[in-house]
C-alpha cells in the first residue's frame, strides 16, 4: 500500500460506550483489498457465532476499496453484517455518494458495534465523529423528510453521504433498507433492521481528502482509457439510455418475466410498464452515483392529484429500475404506471426493500385468493393482483403491523408461509425473496447457491440466456462450475469496489493496471486467489451460522411455470447444488 | 483572449463529479481536496444539481477584499491566486457570492479555478465548456 493512503484506517464506533477510535489495519487491505474481501474478514472478527442479528453483538461493517476515489465507476460501498432476514450472511452493496464519502473521509472501513439506549444518528466528518440525538427524527412517517432535515442540519454538501432508515427499519422489518442520499439503497437482507435494532437512525459521512497515486504521470492516461471505455462502450449504453428498465420487454418476449407471483412468465401489460414507455412518458431526470459518468439512475416525474381538492397536485420524483418494476409491476399484476410508481414511492417512504416487499405481497395475494388467509389476517384488505391502492395500504401495515399476519409478513415470505401455508408458491431461495428473472435452471441455481441469494452473485440468468441463444443444454455440473467461476470473479470486483455494471470495462488487465496505480502490485493469480478465498470465507460464515445448502427449500412454483430454458426437475437442481458445494 | 469555464446548462448535470475528479487529476492526485470546481444538489438529488466554479468576473469582489494582494486581476477577467502571498484570512471566500472560492482543508488555503479547461471533456453531458470571455 502507498504510505500515505488512508485506506488502511478503520474507524470503530461503539454505540454502547459512545466512543470512537481509529486503527491502522493495513493487514486487512493487503490481504483482502477492500469491499467484500475486507468486509468478510471484519465480520469474522466482530460477529460471534450464533449472535442475535437484532442484538448488540451484530456488527455493521461498511468497507470500500483502493480504486474508490481514484477511478470512475469505483463507486460502491459494501455492507457486511449478520442478516436478520436469512439468519446468516448479510451483504449489501450501495452507491450514491457513500463510497466516495467514506474513502475521502479518510478511511477504508467503518465498524459499528453495540447498540444505543436512545435514538441517535452519527456524523463522521473526516477525523471527527459526532453522536447526535435522533429522538425527534424517530418515528417520522417519511424517510424523505428525515433526509431533508439531515441535509439542512449537517454540513458538507456535495461529497457527503446521508444513510438513513425509514419506519420499516425502526420496526425491524427484516427486509428494511438503509437509504443512501435518495434512490440508492443498501437494499437487501435487512441492514435497515440492524440499524433499527441499534436505534441508529442515520449515518452521515463527509470528507474531502486527497489520495496518493503510485505514478502521477501514468495516472492520467490510465484513467482516460477507463473513462473512455465507460462512456463510449456499447456495453454501458443501455444504462445511459433506458436504464435497467430496458430488460422488461426482452424478458417478457421470452416468457422470463415473473408475473402474478410467477404464475406466468409473461405479462399482458408489459409494454405499459416497459423502459421504453417509462422513458417516453415519465422520465424526468437522470442522476448518477459519485464518480460514475454513466448516470443510470432514472427518475420518473409523477403528478398526483389530491382527492378532495380539485386542481391541487404534487409532483413526485420516483426512481425506477428493472427490479422495482418487476416487483411492483408484473409480480403484482399491475399494469398501470402511476399505481406501480406509487408503490415504489411507498417502499421508499417506509424504507422497505421493494423487491422483497413485492414478492411478499404477491404470495399474500395468492394465499388470500386460495383462502389460506382471510380479511381477518389482512386487517380488512382484500388483496388482489392489479389493485395498487390496496397494496399500498398493505405495505403500510407491514410496517405498522396491526395483526400477527403482518408481523409475519414483516419477516419475509419464507417465515409467513411456514406459519400460514403456501410454501409451494412462496418465492424465496435460502429465505431470500426472488429477483426478477425466470430464465431457466441457471438463474434459479444462482439464487440458491449465491452467497447472498442474489441474481448479482453469479448472474445465472445470463448463463441461461447465452445457452438458449446457442441452442445448447446445460448439465448440473456445468452450471455449478460456471456459477462458481463467475461468483469468484465478482468477489474481486466487489472488493475494489466497482459497480457491477462496469464489469465489462474492468477486465483482469484493467484491474491490475488500476490497482498498481493505487499502490497494489498484484498479479492475476493474486486476484484469482482473493476471489476463491473470499467466497470460501463467506460460505464458511453461512455454514457457521447454520446454513446448509442441501437443506434449502426449492419452491415448487419455479418448476410448474415454464421457463424459456426448461428446468428438468428438482433432482437436477439438487445435483447442481451438491456439485457447487463440492467445488467450493 | 481570456477564457473561463462556463456552465452551459446545469439541468443536464447528473452529479457524477467527473469534473471535480478531473481537476485534482490535473495535479496528479486522486481524491477531491484540490478541486476548484464543486457540484452539489439543489436541495436533494431529485431537484438536480448546481455547478459552482469561478465565473472570471470583470470586477472580482474577491480581489477587492484581499488584504495582501494575493489575488491578481487576470487580463480579460478573473483572478490568479498567489498562495505564497495568501495569509488564509478567508475574506475572499466570504466575498464570492457563488461560493466559487473554494477551500483546501489539507493546505488550509483558498483555491480557485485557473481556467485551464482540463475538466470540460470529462463531462459526458455537455454541462461545462471552456469559453472565450
Amino acid at each position: 500500500m502507498l504510505p500515505d493512503d488512508p485506506l488502511r484506517r478503520v474507524l470503530y464506533i461503539d454505540l454502547t460506550r459512545r466512543r470512537s477510535w481509529t486503527e491502522e489495519r493495513a493487514d486487512l487491505f493487503e490481504a483482502g483489498l477492500g469491499g467484500t474481501g475486507v468486509g468478510i474478514r471484519l465480520l469474522e472478527e466482530e460477529c460471534p457465532p450464533g449472535a442475535d442479528p437484532l442484538g448488540p453483538q451484530n456488527p455493521i461493517i461498511l468497507s470500500v476499496g483502493p480504486l474508490v476515489g481514484l477511478f470512475p465507476l469505483a463507486s460502491k460501498t459494501v455492507a457486511m453484517f449478520k442478516s436478520p432476514h436469512t439468519g446468516n450472511l448479510g451483504e449489501s452493496h450501495a452507491g450514491g455518494r457513500s463510497a466516495v464519502a467514506l474513502r475521502l473521509a479518510g478511511y477504508g472501513a467503518i465498524v459499528i458495534r453495540g447498540a444505543s439506549t436512545m435514538p441517535i444518528y452519527l456524523v463522521v466528518d473526516g477525523d471527527h465523529v459526532h453522536f447526535r440525538d435522533a429522538s425527534a427524527l424517530w418515528g417520522m412517517s417519511s424517510s424523505f423528510t428525515v433526509g431533508t432535515v439531515l441535509r439542512n442540519r449537517e454540513s458538507g454538501s456535495g461529497t457527503r453521504s446521508i444513510l438513513r432508515i425509514g419506519r420499516a427499519g425502526e420496526r425491524q422489518v427484516t427486509y428494511a433498507t438503509v437509504i443512501a442520499e435518495t434512490y440508492r439503497h443498501f437494499g437487501r437482507l435487512g441492514l435497515g433492521a440492524v440499524f433499527g435494532s441499534k436505534q441508529l437512525k442515520a449515518l452521515v459521512i463527509a470528507g474531502r481528502h486527497s489520495l496518493p497515486v503510485a505514478d502521477r504521470k501514468l495516472y492520467r492516461p490510465v484513467y482516460e482509457e477507463i473513462f473512455q471505455a465507460a462512456t463510449q462502450s456499447p456495453l454501458m449504453k443501455k444504462y445511459h439510455e433506458l436504464g435497467t428498465a430496458m430488460n422488461i420487454l426482452p424478458l417478457n418476449e421470452v416468457r422470463a418475466l415473473p408475473t402474478r407471483n410467477l404464475q406466468a412468465g409473461s405479462f399482458e401489460h408489459a409494454e405499459a410498464i416497459s423502459g421504453e414507455r417509462l422513458a417516453a412518458e415519465y422520465l424526468g431526470r437522470r442522476v448518477a452515483c459519485a464518480h460514475c459518468p454513466v448516470a443510470c439512475i432514472h427518475l420518473a416525474a409523477l403528478r398526483t392529484p389530491y382527492p378532495h381538492d380539485q386542481y391541487f397536485y404534487k409532483t413526485s420524483m420516483i426512481g425506477y429500475d428493472h427490479e422495482p418494476i418487476y416487483a411492483t409491476g408484473s409480480m403484482l399484476g399491475i399494469g398501470d404506471v402511476p399505481g406501480m410508481l406509487r408503490l415504489m414511492d411507498e417502499a421508499e417512504v417506509q424504507g422497505l426493500d421493494v423487491m422483497s416487499t413485492g414478492v411478499v405481497l404477491a404470495w399474500a395475494t395468492e394465499a388470500f385468493q386460495r383462502g389460506l388467509i382471510t380479511t381477518k389476517e389482512t386487517d380488512g384488505l382484500a388483496l388482489a393482483f392489479g389493485d395498487a391502492p390496496t397494496y399500498i395500504a398493505a405495505m403500510q401495515r407491514i410496517v405498522s403491523q396491526p395483526t400477527e399476519f403482518y408481523q409475519a409478513l414483516g419477516r419475509g415470505v419464507e417465515h409467513a408461509a411456514a406459519l400460514y401455508g403456501g410454501a409451494e408458491f412462496a418465492l424465496a431461495f435460502g429465505r431470500h425473496e426472488m429477483p426478477g428473472y425466470h430464465t431457466g435452471p441457471a438463474c434459479h441455481l444462482g439464487y440458491l447457491t449465491g452467497a447472498r441469494h442474489s441474481h448479482l452473485d453469479s448472474a445465472g440468468y445470463h448463463l441461461d440466456q447465452t445457452t438458449a441463444s446457442k441452442g445448447e443444454t446445460l448439465t448440473p455440473e456445468g452450471i455449478a462450475a460456471a456459477l462458481l467461476q463467475e461468483e469468484r470473479w465478482r468477489q474481486v470486483l466487489t472488493s475494489l469496489v466497482i459497480c457491477l455494471f462496469a464489469r465489462g470495462v474492468y477486465t483482469t488487465e484493467t484491474v491490475l493496471k488500476a490497482l498498481a496505480l493505487a499502490g497494489f502490485n498484484w498479479t492475476a493469480d493474486d486476484l484469482a486467489r482473493l476471489g476463491a478465498e473470499t467466497l470460501k470465507r463467506k460460505n464458511a460464515f453461512k455454514t457457521r451460522e447454520g446454513f446448509d445448502l442441501a437443506q434449502v427449500r426449492i419452491p415448487r412454483r419455479i418448476l410448474e411455470t415454464p421457463a424459456p430454458l426448461s428446468i428438468p426437475d428438482e433432482a437436477f437442481l439438487r445435483q447442481a447444488m451438491a456439485s457447487f458445494t463440492a467445488g467450493l | 483572449m481570456a477564457k473561463r469555464l462556463s456552465v452551459l446548462d446545469h439541468e443536464r448535470c447528473v452529479g457524477c463529479q467527473s469534473c471535480m475528479f478531473a481537476c485534482t487529476r490535473r495535479l496528479g492526485e486522486g481524491g477531491l481536496a484540490s478541486s476548484c470546481i464543486w457540484v452539489h444538489s439543489a436541495g436533494g438529488i431529485r431537484r438536480g444539481f448546481v455547478v459552482v466554479v469561478c465565473r472570471a468576473c470583470a470586477d472580482p469582489p474577491c480581489a477587492r477584499v484581499c488584504p495582501t494582494d494575493a489575488l491578481h486581476l487576470r487580463e480579460g477577467g478573473g483572478v490568479r491566486l498567489r498562495p505564497e502571498l495568501c495569509i488564509a484570512c478567508g475574506n475572499c471566500v466570504a466575498a464570492c457570492p457563488f461560493g466559487a472560492m473554494l477551500w483546501n482543508d489539507e493546505t488550509d488555503k483558498p483555491q480557485v479555478c485557473i481556467y485551464c479547461g482540463y475538466c470540460a471533456p470529462y463531462c459526458p453531458y455537455d454541462v461545462i465548456a471552456l469559453e472565450e470571455l
